[in-house]
Formats: C-alpha cells, structure tokens, sequence
C-alpha cells in the first residue's frame, strides 16, 4: 500500500528473534475507500479462485460468522434469491466464513432442501484466516473465531468502492447493498453523486462548482434544479 | 488441482471447458459459449494450463496433445 510506511526492522538478540516497530510502522493491514482490494487465491465451493479472476467484473465480497447458524442462513437464502439481480448489474458474489470447504457444500446443500434456494455463488473456505485477515474480517472484540458480517464492494478494477460492517446478532440488508451498487455504478456512468436515501431514477447531485464563476454560471444553469450555487440537483436521462 | 480429481478425471465444470476448447477460443469466447461467468472459466482454464490439457497461444486457448487425448477419453 503506497499509503504506509513500512519500517519494520529484526535482529536477533540473544538467539531470539526481535522486532522493533518504529513509530511509521502502519496499523494492521485493513482494506481502505479507493484502494485496490488487497490480492488473494482462495479454496472455495467453486475450486480454487483468485480475486485476479473477477476482474472486469463488479464483486461483491461478503462474510458470514459461520456455516449452520440462523442469520446467516437468512443471509444466504437472500443473497441466492437476489443473484439475478446482481448479475443484472454485473455484480459477481463471494461468500466467506471460517469454514471448510466440506461445511460451505453441507450447508448450502441443506438451504437447497430445506428453503428450495439454489446458492450458485462460490463461497470461501477460509480455514487459516488468510484472507479475513486481508480484509479485517475479524472483530475480536465480538469474536477471535468467527468473521463479522463484512460486505466489500470491488469495482471492475478491482478498486474497494464500498465497506458495510454489520454485527454478529444483525443481518444485513440486502436492499441496502443493491443500492449502494447502483449509486456506485451511477456515479461512475454520469459522473454525479447521490443524495440521501437515493434510489434509481431519483434526482442526482451535480458536483458543487469550484471557483467564483462556476458557483455564478451554476446559478444560471438551465435543466438543474439549482436551491443555491452549492445544491444543484437533476434527473438523468432515462 | 480441483478440477482434475485424484483419480485424474476432470470435474464436471473442466470437462465442459476441454470440450469447449476443441475450438481454439479466448477466456470470454469460452464464457459466451458456455453461458459461463468470467471468474469461472479463468480460474478452471488457469489449472487446466497447469495441468498442461491446455495452452494460450496469442489469447486464443486451445488443447494441447494432452487435452486432446483427454477428450478423446471422454467421448
């Protein structure tokens, strides 16, 4: 990461190994807004799958706590019903827990029987933390073995565009998520952001003007609406 | 390697794709083919190169010799 300096220095001393952290040295590695997603390879219900492999793709990188537990059945039998809706977006889905690879096609196959949901996405088995660990997956202060209810949004460049933590006891809102991709997607196709509670086909922000004579040229703006020089709204074309 | 199982056959999913690849075709040219997600077809094709049932010559995969016997097993 270009924004860390790494000074991390070892010596041996006395035949043990010491490591002396100056003050640059960076907190631990966690996935940042606007960054690219940190590279793993991964054992998963699909095969073997590196991040490398979405590339092109939108990927949304989610983690469960654990396989057989209530919530994140819930979870599961949501993401499954709302897959075309990702793929409607181009939106690929990869689960994670700290589970075998045994456990996720036990579970999933148990959903399929009981709740008549196919899971056609593959999930991680994530067994020695590697990539929870890559992702600050992990929240020890709720749990040191289990992952939280973690959702990375990753562009087609592989760029983290979204980050939504949920606690082990709330599942997630799937809507939510299908939102911030469309918001996301939105931006990125016209160049605007979106307001508060946005949803597809409301009314998008014009970014503010950044000099004096933008702010007086926003004032005269036609097909804006234009409350004040700095809240310019519009509709897209459809 | 998932997609070649102890016994050295090939996982359903790897199969589809050697069968795919007796036309010479690119990653996305295999995806469309088979109605297939891009992550899915790289990451079988990339082991299957391993293996070495397939080759990339100018982004256009195809069957090594290999591959070839191995399809013709599977007729």
């Amino acid at each position: 990461m270009t924004d860390r300096v790494t000074a991390l220095t070892c010596a041996r001393k006395g035949g043990l190994p010491v490591e002396t952290v100056t003050s640059a040295s960076p907190a631990p590695s966690l996935p940042r807004l606007g960054m690219p997603a940190p590279p793993f390879q991964a054992e998963t219900t699909h095969g073997t799958i590196r991040l490398e492999d979405f590339k092109g793709s939108w990927l949304v990188l989610f983690s469960h706590p654990a396989d057989f537990t209530p919530v994140c059945t819930t979870e599961f039998i949501e993401f499954a019903k709302l897959h075309p809706e990702f793929t409607r977006r181009s939106v690929e889905l990869l689960g994670l827990s700290i589970d075998s690879t045994y456990s996720h096609i036990a579970w999933v196959r148990s959903i399929e029987t009981l709740f008549k949901v196919t899971v056609s996405f593959p999930v991680i088995a994530d067994l020695n933390k590697d990539v929870a660990t890559l992702y600050g997956m992990i929240m020890p202060g709720e749990s040191k073995t289990e992952t939280s209810r973690c959702v990375f949004v990753i562009d087609p460049n592989q760029i983290i565009r979204a980050m939504i933590y949920y606690p082990l006891t709330t599942g997630r809102n799937m809507d939510e998520i299908l939102r911030v991709i469309d918001a996301l997607q939105t931006t990125d196709k016209h160049g605007v952001a979106t307001p508060a509670n946005w949803r597809p086909g409301d009314e998008v922000i014009v970014p503010p003007p950044k000099t004096v004579e933008g702010a007086v040229e926003r004032m005269q703006m036609p097909g804006i609406t234009c409350t004040d020089w700095f809240f310019a709204k519009k509709a897209l074309p459809k | 390697m998932p997609c070649v199982k102890p016994d050295g056959t090939l996982e359903p999913m790897a199969q589809a794709i050697v069968r795919a690849l007796r036309t010479p075709r690119t990653t996305e040219g295999v995806c469309e083919h088979l109605r297939l997600p891009l992550y899915r077809v790289r990451s079988t094709m990339r082991e299957l190169v391993e293996a070495g049932l397939v080759a990339e010559t100018a982004g256009q995969y195809g069957l090594t010799p290999a591959g070839q016997a191995r399809v013709a097993q599977m007729v």
